[in-house]
Order: structure tokens, then C-alpha cells, then sequence
């Protein structure tokens, strides 16, 4: 941040500029377009995770009502479509095929073997039921445990062992050495157990080919619609980036597993070209539940090295993630880079070293979802620093504090290759324990004991690395995609501007947050100024949303384009005034000759001149638009601490979310109201995996919790309101010096609310441990079974 | 058959599968897409409408059991010009973010309203146990509530005065 | 999201609708659809043909008949919640969510016998009549005769449920539920009612295949002793990954306290 903001629109909470449509009933979403002549595809799932395809009768439906064709895995290979790519790499990863319909295997419940394509809806889904399919069933394996078993069946030949990598980051050297001397080893075996993201709007997909030009369009329910381009055109379909637009419009929230790309898109794409009518499939729920990659699931177990007094001196990881029977666009990358990476926490810790095995399932595939990696290894660290304090009979608090990187450690080397660029840790924690009065609930947590109702105090103080990313460097880490982001500026005759960036709002704001930088910089009215994203079309390059990076990398992308619009615009106020540009100052809205506050043109004055170029330097370019690319010189680091307070029926062992509390440092806020939006979403789901989530396979591969009748969703009577407050560290290094805030409230609230809980179990009854989700059934069993052996060794 | 329905005030006639879900219809045969579906078990209420002033889940009613029917949907609510107090009170305490659930949630708060104009922070979550919402945690859809509740409760006692 | 198809009849009146079902045995009634259409939409449920019977008037509303209220079994769970009803209206606040509530009916989800519904608990313990309409005329069905098994009540095919009788004269109730995290479902429920006579009735849903009496907690309490633990045998009962049948054992006996604490 090296200049002076005039921050009018920049810090306010001004309320969004995209709501009316959506108060209104007016937004656009994909399953919402209607093209003529439009069709409707329902694909035919595999009800085995692990099957032969032996045969597809597709004349027991071609005489259905309204049925146009069916497609199998042959018709993918005929058309010699690839296989949907990996995104990033890892050393000697093995990548198995992934077709964009099954052709001999069905790998797990709800891979797509066929698919029928008819006038309606209700027709393709009549003879997608009825379609018959000849499958052998083979052996499946549901969990990393059965998979690494000896002679465990084989998910994909190709995968031998199952194993799909071996990855390991840190010195496991001077980790065992650290071990050595310790007073204390902490150690835990934990379950992150898996999840399914849940965006309400189910993915949906809607394509036409247009024969004359060999066209493609492409509207889907995308994150990140240029990476759908890239990956289609260059890798699945072998045709030019330019024949094929992908259109993002209104998306009914991410999450993460609306980044990837699916095997869906590409199908409509192919029956488009084959019936030459437009293909529209939308998902129902239920076929998102076995469809929409999944996420967290690993099995870990971890030790962490202890002096008596509190000092962390070693953390060893051992993490089996499940990535299920394919890998989707960042699979490989989540249990590794976004996760090993991260377990050094808020601490100075001299040694780590973990390692992380891939393992393939029967199951569906597991991908980034909100958080992505950072999640799983917060509540990994800060689950086992919990339990440190409470073997160490410390205030959970003071051991954070003791150990905590300080302020004039930055930057920061840690141990697992992160370069921490800047963070003050201590305000953050001492904000939030006085917001939730912390030393008063552990007064009340101590009158509580042995009631009907006991209380649990959850606090952890975590940071994560977002704002994906340096490209050079994720490059390196086996990225297969550059990680800058860009954005162009347009400024019309009239004075109106439109923004463009690649970056991509399903749900964040960005029609708003962007508007608010560019109104600061170019001093006009936000009333002027339109974001227009999502749409390859109109916006020629991008990487979307994700990883918390549209704010630092999108945001100054945006900046540096709308820096030069300024630029060019004193050039042209120069020639205007007949002045020398550097005696150009941009002030309160004008552009004016320093000294001489009355020589001055307007935005709109020099605008339009430089449109109609009717009196303009001899030497510059008319028009009025500038694109800039921005390439992170770094992550950025958010950080905060987070006290979740829980209260537990110990009759039922039912758990209630009580209270929460967050203090988050995502530097300067450019719309408090969005930033913290997006922190109260975050918890919600966070506390969900911690509370209600829970994506159970049964030892076959069947999806235990396929609707929402079996899967717990978080609903208003589930969470409290979220008191919030922030301190504010601005990155060093980006233009704006903001850092990511979307995933924060996951990241953090996870382990949080598992805290709190455990804190309960392990004051009432010495419980050292449990895995999440703690279902009622589940702490009041543990209660039982705790208090059935007392005395126990509770620490106090 | 022949399915005769009023919706926002205009009435249609349609010929529709007896299979026909009334949110099919309104969104496809009256092309009023702003009632979503989000599931298929009748749970998330980002379909719901009101018909003949009761909120129901137009996802598990069919089109031809609203034979006659007066149903209001999200665009029959208010208009960017002349927005429902709930819909500015959704706007003014940022009560959405993908905008998904939202219609839902608005048009299952104005039941809400309707019978409990002054409904206290554990009337309004329990009273949205049936519209999910994976964006906002609900924290600022409960004040977007209150909100309206404040707003409507203003009006209509300046209209008493 | 659609339905297999079927065909779709409509009936204005009980007798109409005892003669289309004479007529064809494939008919299926659909009084709210809350729990049947769910089920079409997953084709879960496939019936050929459904007969609504929604518009049928004699069926909708509440009428006092002596000492007994008449609830007609199309009258919609919201009606319930608001209305001077013993019982039900607290039971009725526990089904779905209020869209669920405009729709649903207490006849259709009585007459459905989900065994994790909240009705048929507060129907035992009330000791409802139902009254039932078929080709051979009416019947009269008490509660204790009503839920058969899973799924499984009184209500023969070509017959209609057509209302509930409730005694008007009980001195007190509650009910206590343990919901299910997902579908709010009742994982276990406990109605506890007492009559004009003081004596107690007392019943479950959700644990087992269809609701029970809880005979040993009326026993205690009507002969003025404690409440027992172990009213139930958690062999008797349904299990599944949320909630064993051990712990909704112990989930009786805990939501059987409080249910009878609050009746004083």
C-alpha cells in the first residue's frame, strides 16, 4: 500500500449493486435459459461403485416418447474425446482415465454409463429409468483403510496398490530428533471425516453447436469459466480456445465443487453436435450427491512434541487422504500442497515433517471444497494443541500465546515451505476472549460441571495461505495452469465504465467490491461503473474463483488496469490544458493543472475527447480501455482466532452451538458488510462438519447420506448469530493490500466448534478425543462409557 | 389436461402431464424462473410460493392440484421500483449471497409476518427450518427479517396515526 | 424431477370418492401429497393413478361434538397448530416446517403410519377414535388398533379415513421429541396425556416399527410411583447409523421424564 486512498467507496458497507434481480426473482441462472429448439439430457448412474458394463440395450428405449438418442462411452471414444485432465501434477502420480462416460467400468455409485437425450425433461428421465444395462458387480473399497488392505480389490489397474501418490514435505530428520528430548508427545489419530458441498443450485449445464462455424456455447454453472475453455478446448475436445464460449452467468454458490471440470459439461457438448439441437441437463439433487466432487476425508494420525512448560517443539503427520475413483482438477493438490504446507499453523515450530498418502476409492471423487487442505490441517493443529494444554493442564489460550510467531519474526521461513509475509497474532486473541468474555465462560463452564448441561469452550487462532497464486511457484509445485489473474477496464464516450475480470461472483459480491475499488481510483460516481464477468466471450482471459484469491489477485488486477485508464486520461487533460503531464493532478473527481485549480477537465470532458479524438496528442492511441495482468509476488496470509462456546444435554448428548465469536484479519476490508457475509457462511459450514455433515459410505461404496433426508444440512435454528470483529495487517506485497476472507470462516470454525466440544468432554470426563461430526448418539455414549469408568483422570 | 391457475394476478391455461410439479409449471410453462429448485425431497424451500396466501413447497404440489388457484410467486412480490419490505430488508442487511435460496426465503418470511408480526429471534430460525441456505450462515437473513418486521410495523402504525 | 406418469382423478365428496376406488383398486389417494409426492419424485413410488381428495369439504375442519372434538382428516397440520385441539397443536408444531404444515393433513399422515411420524404418539395417548369410511359403510377404529406396522394402518384399500374423534375433556398433555438432525423426523417421541379420570396415557413414535404404548410408564405414574427407567426394551426397537436401538432406548426414558415433569 504505498499511496494515499481517497476511500470513499473503498471500506464502506455499501449494500450490493447485483441484489435487485435477485429480491426480484430476475437472476439468471443456467438451469433459467431456454435455447429454441432446446433439448434434455438424464444421465443413467451406476447404482454399483465397482462394476463391469457388460451391455447397454439401447434399443429397450429408442421407441420412448420423445426419445432423440442415447449415448454411451462409445460415442465418447468414436468422437475421440480425451479424458478429462488432472490440473496439477505431482512427482509420479498415476492418473487413471477419466472418460467423460463410463466405456467398460463403472468406478463408483453414480459414474455416468449413458445417457438419454429427449424433447423433455420428463421424457429423458422416463428412459433414462428404463434403459437397460448389463453390469457384473466387481469388489469395491469405500475407505483408505480397505483400499491399502493386502490384496484390497483394485479401484483402477493402472493404480497399483491404489496408491496414487506418495508425498512428503518437512525434515523428518530433525522432526525425530525434536522428538527426542520432548517432556511431553501429544498424540492423536483423527478421522476428517468426508462432505458434500451443497451449493443450493444444483450444477447444470446447457450447450449448442452451431454446424456453420463449427461453434460451440457453453453456459454452465462454473466458478470459473476459462478454465472450462482451456480444459475442453485444449484437452478434452481438440478444438481452438475461440470456438468455444463458456458463459458463467448467475451461479447459485461454489464452495469449491463448482471449480472442476465434469464429465456432464462435456456430454452435452458431444450430444449438441451429434443431434445439432441444443443439450440442456440439470442436476437433481440426489445426482449431485454422487456426482458433485466431495470433500476433506483423511485419515490421520499425528504427534506433537511438547516441553513441560508448554513449547512446541516437533509436529509428525501421517495423513491418508481418499481421493475416490478419479482425480478432478486439483485433486492431487488439495491433500498436499494445500494442506502439508499449512501445519505449521500461528507457531513457531522448529520441526515438522509429514506425509501424505493419495489414496483411490470407489467413491466419488474428492476435490478442494471450501477451505481446501487448509481446513484439514487446522484442525489438525489446533485439535492437538487442545489436547497439549489439557495434558499440560493449561489454559488452552495461554499456550497458543506462548507459542505464537511474533511480529518481528516476519517474514517468516516455516519448516513445511511456506514464507509467512506478514501477521500480528496476539491482538487477534486478545480481541476475541474479551468479545466473548472467555475468563466468564470458564467461571460458568466451572459451575456447569456435572449438570444437565455442561459447557465447552472451543478457541483456536489459525491463519491460512490464500490468494492463489504465484505463478512461477505453483507452477514449481506441479500446477499446470498459470495463477495470475486479469482484468480490462473500458471507459465509454459517455463516461461509463464498464470493469471486466476473470474473476468470477457466484455469491461474493464482486459486482459491488470491484465497482468500489475503480469509483476511489477513477473518482467518479459507483453508480457509473459495472463489473461484467463470467463470459469468455466478453472477457478474453481468466482463472476464476477459488482459493479466496478474487479480492488480492483479481482485486489488483483491477487496479493496475484502472492505474493506466488515470495514466492515459492525465496524457489527454495535458494536451487539453496545454500543460505538461506532469503538472497533472487527479483531484476530487477533475483533472486539473497543479497551482491552477481552475484549469480543469472532467472525467467525462476527457473521455469523450478521447473517443472522438477531435483534439488529442499527436503521439497516443484514441480510445479508452486498458487490460492488466497480475501475477502474486506471494500468498497472502489471513489470520484470526475464533471461540466457539457449545452447550451439551448430557441426557442426550445432544450438542448446541451456544455462541461464536471471530476475530479475522484479512487486511483492509473493502466492504465490511460482504467480508463479513462471508466469514458468517464460512462458520455455518464449518460448524456444520463439526455438528450435523457427514458423507457416510457403507464397506461397498453406497453413499449412506444421498438426500438431504439423511445428510444434516446446517438451517437457521442450527446457528447463532456470529459476533465478529477484525484487526487489520495489510499484505506487503499486493496493491491493495488486501488478503482472501472467503474461506476463512470454514477454515477456522471446523475445528473451533470440535474444540469447544471436546473442551466439554474433556472437563466433565477427561475425554482426550473424539471425531467429528459429534452426533448426539456419539458424545452421549462417550459420556456414559467416560463416567461408567470413573474416577477418572480429568485434569482437574 | 386443462390446468386453469392465477398467478400474480394473470391467469393461465395450460395443457400439462397430470406429472407435472407446480414449480415445473411456473417455471417452465409460465417461464417465471425466479422459484428455484435446490432438491428433490422436498426440504430446501427454494420453491416456495403462496397459494391463496399460504407458503408452500411448489416442488411437492402438482401443477393440477392448483386447478383454480391464486399463487404468488417471487416476481409477483415487489419490483425494483416497488420492493416488498422484505425484500429491501433482505437487501439492506445483505440477507443473500448467490441470490439461490432467497426467493424462497423471502416468500416463507412473509408467511411468517403475516401471522407474527413481531416474531422474536427464535421464531424466525425456527420458523425457516424448511428454506436452507449454504451462503450466509442465516445470520443476516434473521435481521433481514427483523428488518421488515421493523419496517412493516412502522408503516402500519403511521397508517393508524 | 418428474414423477413416472399416471393418471389423475379428483373427488368433491366421500361418497365420489369411495366409488371411484371401488371402481379401481389402482387408485392411489393423495389427501396433501407431502409424503407420497416426495416419494413419486424419486420414483420411489410408481401408483398408476391417484385420486385427490383434496376438495372433499366434509372431510376439512374442526367441529366440537359433546365431549369429544371432530377433526376432519384433511384438515391441514397448520389448522392443527392453531387450534384449541389438546395436544396436537404442540405435536403439529414438531411436522416438517410451516410450507410442509399448509399442505400436510393429519388424516393423511395418520392414515400413512410413517413409524418416525409425530401423530401417531399423541393419537395413542389421547386415545383417539378414528372413523373410517369404506364400502361397507362406517367404522370406528380406537388408536390402540390403529398403527399395524411400518406403514401399516386400520385403513383398508377402497377405504378413506375420513375423521378423527379426540377426547375434549383431558386435563393435561406434552410431548417431547428428539428430532433428526436431517429430515427432523422424529428419531424418538413421547406424548403423555392426562385424562378427565386423572388416569395417564402415555405413548412413543420413532424407535420402533410404528408407535407404542409406553404401558409400564402408565403403569408407574397411575399408581403414583416414580418414573421408571427401561420402559422400553431396546430389542423391541429400530436402529440405524444416527441413533442405535439402545440409545433411543434411554432416549424413552429421558423424554418420558420430561414429558411427565411438564405435565405437573
Amino acid at each position: 500500500m504505498s499511496e494515499t486512498r481517497t476511500d470513499k467507496y473503498f471500506g464502506q458497507a455499501l449494500k450490493r449493486k447485483e441484489d435487485p434481480r435477485f429480491i426480484t426473482g430476475t437472476g439468471n441462472y443456467t438451469d433459467d435459459m431456454v435455447l429454441h429448439g432446446m433439448v434434455h439430457a438424464a444421465m443413467v448412474r451406476s447404482p454399483y461403485a465397482h462394476a463391469k458394463i457388460t451391455g447397454i440395450n439401447t434399443d429397450s428405449v429408442k421407441d420412448m416418447p420423445g426419445v432423440i438418442r442415447v449415448l454411451t462411452g462409445q460415442d465418447v471414444q468414436d468422437a475421440g474425446l480425451g479424458s478429462i485432465p488432472v490440473g496439477w501434477l505431482l512427482p509420479d502420480l498415476k492418473t487413471p482415465a477419466h472418460p467423460a462416460i463410463a466405456l467398460t467400468e463403472a468406478n463408483h455409485v453414480g459414474d455416468i454409463v449413458a445417457v438419454v437425450i429427449a424433447e423433455t425433461r420428463a421424457q429423458a428421465e422416463d428412459a433414462a429409468a428404463a434403459l437397460e444395462v448389463d453390469y457384473d458387480a466387481l469388489p469395491a473399497v469405500a475407505t483408505t483403510h480397505a483400499a491399502l488392505a493386502d490384496g484390497a480389490p483394485l479401484v483402477h489397474d493402472d493404480v497399483p496398490g491404489n496408491v496414487a501418490f506418495h508425498w512428503e514435505i518437512g525434515d523428518e530428520a530433525a522432526t525425530t530428533e525434536a522428538f527426542k528430548g520432548a517432556a511431553r508427545k501429544v498424540h492423536v489419530k483423527l478421522r476428517n471425516h468426508r462432505l458434500v458441498a451443497n451449493p443450493i443450485e444444483p450444477r447444470a449445464s446447457l450447450a449448442q453447436f452451431t454446424p456453420a462455424g463449427g461453434d460451440y456455447l457453453l453456459y454452465t454453472t462454473s466458478q470459473n469459466p476459462h478454465i472450462h475453455r482451456l480444459i475442453l478446448a485444449a484437452f478434452v475436445m481438440s478444438i481452438p480456445e475461440h470456438k468455444l464460449r463458456v458463459i458463467s452467468p448467475d451461479v447459485g454458490g461454489g464452495f469449491g465443487t463448482k471449480i472442476f471440470q465434469y464429465q456432464e459439461e462435456v456430454i452435452v457438448l458431444l450430444a449438441s453436435r451429434l443431434i445439432g439441437r441444443p443439450v440442456k441437463w440439470t442436476a437433481r439433487r440426489s445426482e449431485a450427491f454422487v456426482s458433485d466432487a466431495q470433500g476433506r476425508d483423511h485419515d490421520t494420525e499425528a504427534e506433537l512434541a511438547v516441553s513441560e512448560d508448554g513449547k512446541i517443539l516437533g509436529f509428525r503427520v501421517n495423513t491418508h487422504a481418499n481421493l475416490g475413483a478419479y482425480q478432478t482438477l486439483f485433486a492431487p493438490a488439495v491433500p498436499t500442497y494445500l494442506y502439508g504446507t499449512l501445519l505449521n499453523g500461528v507457531y513457531k515450530i522448529p520441526a515438522i515433517h509429514a506425509k501424505v498418502t493419495g489414496v483411490m476409492t470407489n467413491t466419488v471423487p474428492v476435490d478442494a471444497y471450501r477451505g481446501a487442505g487448509r481446513p484439514e490441517a487446522t484442525y489438525l493443529i489446533e485439535r492437538i494443541v487442545d489436547m497439549a494444554a489439557h495434558e499440560l493442564n493449561m489454559d488452552p489460550a495461554e499456550l497458543r500465546r506462548q507459542n505464537f510467531i511474533q511480529p518481528d519474526e516476519f517474514p517468516y521461513q516455516t519448516p513445511v515451505a511456506l514464507v509467512y509475509d506478514s501477521g500480528d497474532y496476539e491482538p487477534a486473541l486478545d480481541q476475541a476472549m474479551q468479545m466473548m468474555n472467555y475468563a466468564a465462560l470458564r467461571d460458568e463452564q466451572a459451575r456447569m460441571k456435572g449438570g444437565k448441561k455442561i459447557l465447552g469452550v472451543g478457541l483456536i487462532s489459525f491463519l491460512e495461505a490464500c490468494g492463489l497464486a504465484p505463478s512461477a511457484l505453483v507452477g514449481q509445485l506441479g500446477a499446470q495452469a498459470g495463477q495470475w489473474e486479469s482484468s480490462l477496464v473500458r471507459v465509454h464516450p459517455t463516461g461509463k465504465v464498464e470493469l471486466y475480470t476473470g474473476s468470477h461472483s457466484h455469491g461474493q459480491g464482486h459486482e459491488t467490491a470491484f465497482p468500489q475499488i475503480a469509483a476511489d481510483e477513477l473518482q467518479i460516481p459507483i453508480e457509473d461503473i459495472e463489473l461484467i464477468h463470467g463470459d469468455t466471450g466478453r472477457m478474453p482471459y481468466g482463472w476464476g474463483t477459488y482459493g479466496s484469491r478474487s479480492a488480492a489477485v483479481g482485486g489488483s488486477a483491477l487496479k493496475l488496469a484502472l492505474q493506466k485508464i488515470t495514466a492515459k486520461m492525465k496524457k489527454i487533460a495535458a494536451h487539453l490544458l496545454e500543460a505538461s503531464e506532469d503538472d497533472i493532478e487527479h483531484e476530487g473527481g477533475v483533472f486539473r493543472i497543479k497551482g491552477a485549480p481552475d484549469k480543469s477537465k472532467t472525467f467525462f470532458d476527457i473521455a469523450l475527447m478521447a473517443h472522438l479524438a477531435h483534439n488529442y496528442p499527436a503521439d497516443l492511441e484514441p480510445g479508452l480501455e486498458a487490460t492488466a495482468f497480475y501475477d502474486p509476488k506471494n500468498f497472502v496470509y489471513p489470520f484470526g482466532t475464533h471461540i466457539a462456546v457449545v452447550e451439551i444435554d448430557t441426557d442426550t448428548g445432544h450438542v448446541k452451538l451456544r455462541g461464536y465469536g471471530s476475530v479475522d484479519d484479512c487486511g483492509p476490508l473493502i466492504n465490511p458488510l460482504i467480508a463479513e457475509g462471508q466469514v458468517h457462511g464460512g462458520v455455518a459450514q464449518g460448524m456444520g462438519q463439526a455438528l450435523l455433515e457427514e458423507a457416510a459410505y457403507d464397506e461397498d461404496g453406497n453413499l449412506l447420506a444421498g438426500t438431504y433426508m439423511e445428510y444434516a444440512m446446517p438451517r437457521a435454528d442450527d446457528v447463532p448469530f456470529i459476533q465478529h470483529g477484525h484487526t487489520v495487517t495489510p499484505s506487503p506485497h499486493n496493491p491493495l493490500g488486501v488478503k482472501g476472507i472467503g474461506e476463512a470462516g470454514t477454515i477456522a470454525s471446523t475445528a473451533a466448534v470440535a474444540n469447544a466440544v471436546m473442551d466439554a468432554l474433556w472437563h466433565e470426563a477427561g475425554i482426550a478425543h473424539l471425531d467429528m461430526p459429534y452426533t448426539a448418539e456419539k458424545v452421549w455414549r462417550a459420556l456414559k462409557d467416560a463416567r461408567g469408568s470413573q474416577p477418572q483422570a480429568a485434569a482437574d | 389436461m386443462n390446468v386453469t391457475l392465477t398467478v400474480n394476478g394473470k391467469t393461465y391455461t395450460r395443457d400439462v402431464e397430470p406429472r407435472t410439479l407446480l414449480v415445473h409449471f411456473i417455471r417452465e410453462d409460465l417461464g417465471l424462473t425466479g422459484t428455484h429448485v435446490g432438491c428433490d425431497t422436498s426440504q430446501c424451500g427454494a420453491c416456495t410460493v403462496h397459494l391463496n396466501g399460504d407458503a408452500v413447497k411448489s416442488c411437492t404440489l402438482l401443477a393440477v392440484q392448483a386447478q383454480g388457484a391464486d399463487i404468488t410467486t417471487i416476481e409477483g412480490l415487489g419490483t425494483p421500483g416497488d420492493l416488498h419490505p422484505l425484500q429491501t430488508g433482505f437487501w439492506e442487511e445483505h440477507g443473500l449471497q448467490c441470490g439461490f435460496c432467497t426467493p424462497g426465503m423471502i416468500m416463507a418470511s412473509a408467511e411468517l409476518l403475516k401471522h407474527t408480526p413481531n416474531p422474536s429471534e427464535d421464531q424466525i430460525r425456527h420458523h425457516l427450518e424448511g428454506n436452507y441456505c449454504r451462503c450466509t450462515g442465516y445470520h443476516n437473513i434473521v435481521k433481514a427479517v427483523q428488518h421488515a418486521a421493523g419496517a412493516m410495523q412502522g408503516a402500519s402504525q403511521a397508517a393508524d396515526d | 424431477m418428474y414423477p413416472a406418469s399416471f393418471e389423475y382423478h379428483k373427488a368433491e365428496s366421500v361418497d365420489q370418492a369411495l366409488a371411484a376406488l371401488a371402481e379401481n383398486p389402482d387408485l392411489k389417494v393423495i389427501a396433501g401429497g407431502h409424503s407420497l409426492l416426495p416419494a413419486m419424485k424419486l420414483r420411489l413410488a410408481q401408483p398408476p393413478a391417484l385420486l385427490d381428495i383434496w376438495g372433499i369439504q366434509e372431510m376439512k375442519g374442526i367441529t366440537r361434538d359433546g365431549d369429544h372434538w371432530v377433526v376432519g382428516a384433511m384438515t391441514t397440520h397448520a389448522d392443527v397448530l392453531r387450534s384449541d385441539l389438546p395436544l396436537f397443536p404442540e405435536v403439529a408444531g414438531w411436522v416438517g416446517d410451516p410450507m410442509v404444515r399448509n399442505r400436510g393433513t393429519i388424516g393423511g399422515s395418520l392414515a400413512h403410519a410413517d413409524p418416525s411420524a409425530d401423530y401417531p404418539a399423541a393419537a395413542l395417548a389421547l386415545g383417539v377414535e378414528f372413523v373410517i369410511r369404506g364400502p361397507g359403510g362406517e367404522r370406528t377404529v380406537h388408536a390402540d388398533d390403529m398403527f399395524q406396522g411400518m406403514f401399516e394402518s386400520a385403513v383398508q384399500p377402497g377405504e378413506l379415513l375420513t375423521h378423527i374423534r379426540i377426547p375434549a375433556t383431558t386435563q393435561a398433555s406434552a410431548y417431547e421429541k428428539f428430532r433428526h438432525p436431517a429430515s427432523h423426523y422424529a428419531v424418538v417421541g413421547v406424548a403423555v396425556v392426562r385424562h378427565a379420570d386423572s388416569s395417564v396415557r402415555a405413548a412413543y413414535t420413532g424407535a420402533a416399527e410404528k408407535a407404542h404404548r409406553l404401558n409400564k410408564l402408565e403403569d408407574a405414574v397411575n399408581g403414583s410411583q416414580a418414573v421408571p427407567t427401561g420402559l422400553v426394551d431396546a430389542g423391541d426397537l429400530l436402529g440405524d447409523r444416527f441413533a442405535s436401538a439402545e440409545y433411543r432406548a434411554h432416549l424413552v426414558d429421558v423424554l418420558a421424564a420430561r414429558a411427565i415433569e411438564r405435565l405437573g
